[in-house]
């Protein structure tokens, strides 16, 4: 079995009457990009915020790198959260340097890698600047670099991408994907399914204070699939058999559904027979499509 | 701990370096000083001998009338003070005193300082007083005779068995201004204190920094770092004060001696007389009681106040949660005037073993002399409600600053302090 970084078992969590979390479960492999999806509400940011020991749970057991999660966890964790911000009047680079060392570095380990970090996304110039005077979208970017200054075993990244322009946001793509290269793993909060489908391999799905989806997701979307098929002929003449049936046709363009019991081998073997196949593809679903179909299902 | 010294740091030196701090910590002496200096230097330049010209029928009043220090009366005749009345400013008259009966009048082309026109009131009752007398038959020998002052010296009986000097005056004197000087310290430090976790709260970096530092440390480091700020603040308004009441007094010396040696010896009466009016107070006592309950009282309403601030979104709303707190204190600020006159009823005791007043209230009665139980009583009371108020604040605090865009009503904090970690 793969190493985890982080496992939540049974975690519940409860306000007054509210019940944020109810026996909420995750594993969160080493080195993952791992989703946390769901509807606003549904437990996430108090997950997030269990996670980083801001709030404790109610009962539950958290497994940091092999051992209970504890306090000198949290110079292993960095967070951006989605509220996020700076003081306003304070210049950039000693509000870094502040943030920096709240984590646990020393002033000069922190000095020489924010200026590695500034140096690197191009913003050295904004040193001596107060944060007021940045846009919003020059200060999410030293938000980021915040996050990850202590170089943690986990990053924690709620909704990372609003408020930049999409050119920032390639920018900071890039290097959350560098990092996770580098062996950091990362938990991904987001409703934007595109950018899910295009950076996470592994998810969780919480709604209403429940996991109802987690694995990879390679493993979720094959589970999704509903045997249907696409497939492109030269010409118009496709006719059902024992193997399928046609869902709709567009012109040469069919969609297909295989009958109980019948392999996809066997289908593909039927239609050759009867036509010349321009493409033949299994009709996997997107993570907007699962995300609306798990809630809905629930 | 390294954590929480990071967060105080950041809080002190953030707020030292603004300008309205050091604005402030230059004007306050300054104003102080003007205040002890400008009515001094005032009451000195009034001192120019001024002549009132005297229009009556007869000699009846100026006969009576008695020249001062700087009033000087003459009689004119009838025809220049009718032309005094239509020209003023050629004459060398400062006013023209116009007696006609019961009737009198002063003219004067210039609005008249109520020092002389009292000076000219006081000595005309005093003359028509006389009269009154001498018609009714009473010698005047005789009333002056029978008048006579006394003076009360007071004196406290120890518990030694000695006495001591009573000084009400002095003692009235110290308890106001620091007990004016603490309800100053808790307001301003206090709302600083809830001004800085708004802050934090709508620039939204309140979760960034707590995921790093426990909330209550956040909270603690602040109301620490303004706490030295406060510190800092008064330490350098008492320096400067020093400074500036030596230079001022080294300027009046000097010009003192040249002038007049009536000025150098009048301030050292008024030195050693200073001295002597303060000889009772136990002195010592009172700076360190002032600095506990400086520190202990702004402690426990700086707590409040941060909870205040956690609870709200913004400034304009945080009204009805400030209320509550602030009532206790203006309360105490209000009965600073009563309790002086009964440093020692049932009002002043309750008043100063009750936590929310008790900062303002027993630095009031202090310097009138406190049973050494009823101070340590008070003390006690107030540490412990300080470690209460801080304890619950935390509470609403912790939850408080991970609210965001919902009115809190005292029901919701009321359920925020049931709420576990």
């Amino acid at each position: 079995m793969e190493e985890s970084i982080f496992i939540a078992k049974d975690v519940v969590k409860e306000y007054g009457d509210y019940i944020a979390l109810n026996k909420v479960s995750i594993t969160v492999p080493k080195g993952s990009i791992y989703g946390l999806l769901g509807p606003n509400g549904a437990g996430k940011t108090t997950l997030m915020r269990i996670i980083n020991q801001i709030t404790a749970p109610d009962s539950g057991s958290l497994i940091f790198d092999g051992a209970p999660l504890s306090k000198h966890h949290i110079s292993d964790i960095g967070y951006l959260p989605e509220e996020r911000g700076l003081y306003k009047k304070m210049k950039v680079g000693e509000q870094a340097l502040y943030l920096a060392q709240l984590k646990g570095m020393s002033y000069d380990e922190a000095l020489l890698k924010l200026k590695f970090w500034f140096e690197k996304l191009d913003i050295l110039s904004w040193w001596n600047k107060k944060v007021e005077e940045l846009s919003k979208g020059m200060a999410q970017k030293i938000q980021f670099v915040v996050t990850v200054i202590h170089e943690p075993k986990l990053l924690i990244f709620d909704e990372p991408f609003s408020g930049f322009d999409p050119i920032n946001a390639a920018i900071i793509r890039k290097e959350i994907l560098e990092l996770s290269q580098k062996g950091t793993t990362i938990i991904f909060s987001t409703h934007r399914m595109e950018s899910v489908e295009e950076i996470c391999d592994h998810i969780a799905l919480i709604n209403k204070a429940q996991t109802i989806l987690e694995g990879p997701i390679e493993k979720i979307k094959n589970q999704f699939a509903n045997n249907s098929y696409e497939v492109i002929t030269i010409d118009r003449v496709l006719n059902e058999n024992d193997y399928f049936s046609i869902i709709s046709q567009k012109e040469n363009n069919y969609s297909l559904l295989l009958k109980e019991g019948k392999t996809q081998q066997e289908a593909l073997q039927s239609i050759i027979q009867q036509t010349e196949i321009i493409s033949f593809r299994k009709e996997i679903p997107s993570m907007e499509e699962i995300f609306i179909k798990a809630i809905n299902n629930a | 701990m390294r954590k929480i010294w990071l967060i105080i740091k950041r809080e002190y030196l953030v707020r030292v370096r603004k300008k309205a701090f050091i604005v402030m910590t230059i004007v306050g002496p300054l104003l102080m000083a003007a205040l002890m200096i400008v009515p001094t230097y005032l009451a000195n330049e009034t001192q120019e001998l001024r002549t009132i010209a005297i229009e009556e029928d007869g000699f009846e009043f100026t006969n009576q009338i008695e020249d001062t220090d700087f009033l000087h009366f003459s009689k004119i005749p009838t025809e220049e003070a009718t032309l005094l009345k239509n020209d003023f400013s050629e004459s060398n008259y400062y006013a023209l005193l116009y007696i006609m009966g019961d009737n009198f009048t002063l003219y004067s082309n210039q609005q008249i300082s109520l020092t002389v026109s009292k000076t000219i009131e006081n000595q005309l009752e005093q003359i028509i007083e006389h009269q009154k007398l001498k018609a009714a038959g009473i010698d005047l020998t005789i009333l002056s005779e029978a008048q006579s002052t006394v003076h009360i010296s007071t004196k406290i009986i120890t518990e030694g068995g000695g006495t001591t000097n009573s000084k009400a005056e002095a003692s009235m004197g110290i308890g106001f201004v620091c007990g004016i000087l603490i309800y100053m310290f808790i307001f301003m430090y206090g709302t600083m204190v809830m001004r800085g976790v708004i802050e934090e709260k709508t620039s939204r970096i309140v979760e960034v920094i707590i995921s790093s530092v426990k909330p209550f440390q956040l909270m603690m480091g602040k109301i620490l770092g303004v706490a030295l700020v406060g510190l800092t603040q008064f330490a350098l308004w008492i320096l400067l004060t020093i400074a500036i009441a030596s230079f001022a007094e080294l300027m009046f010396m000097d010009e003192g001696s040249m002038t007049t040696e009536l000025n150098s010896t009048q301030q050292s009466i008024l030195l050693s007389e200073l001295s002597n009016l303060t000889g009772g107070i136990n002195l010592m006592q009172i700076f360190v009681s002032f600095i506990f309950y400086f520190l202990a009282g702004y402690l426990m309403y700086s707590s409040l106040f941060a909870a205040v601030g956690s609870a709200v979104d913004a400034e304009a709303d945080t009204q009805q949660f400030v209320l509550p707190i602030t009532i206790p204190l203006i309360l105490a600020f209000i009965l600073i005037q009563p309790i002086m006159e009964n440093p020692d009823g049932p009002l002043a005791f309750w008043m100063s073993i009750i936590p929310f007043t008790s900062p303002v209230i027993m630095m009031v009665r202090l310097p009138f002399g406190v049973a050494t139980w009823e101070l340590a009583l008070s003390m006690g009371v107030l540490i412990l409600s300080f470690v209460l108020t801080t304890y619950l604040a935390g509470k609403i605090y912790r939850t408080g600053i991970l609210m965001y865009g919902k009115k809190t009503s005292y029901k919701e904090l009321w359920k925020w302090l049931s709420y576990k970690e």
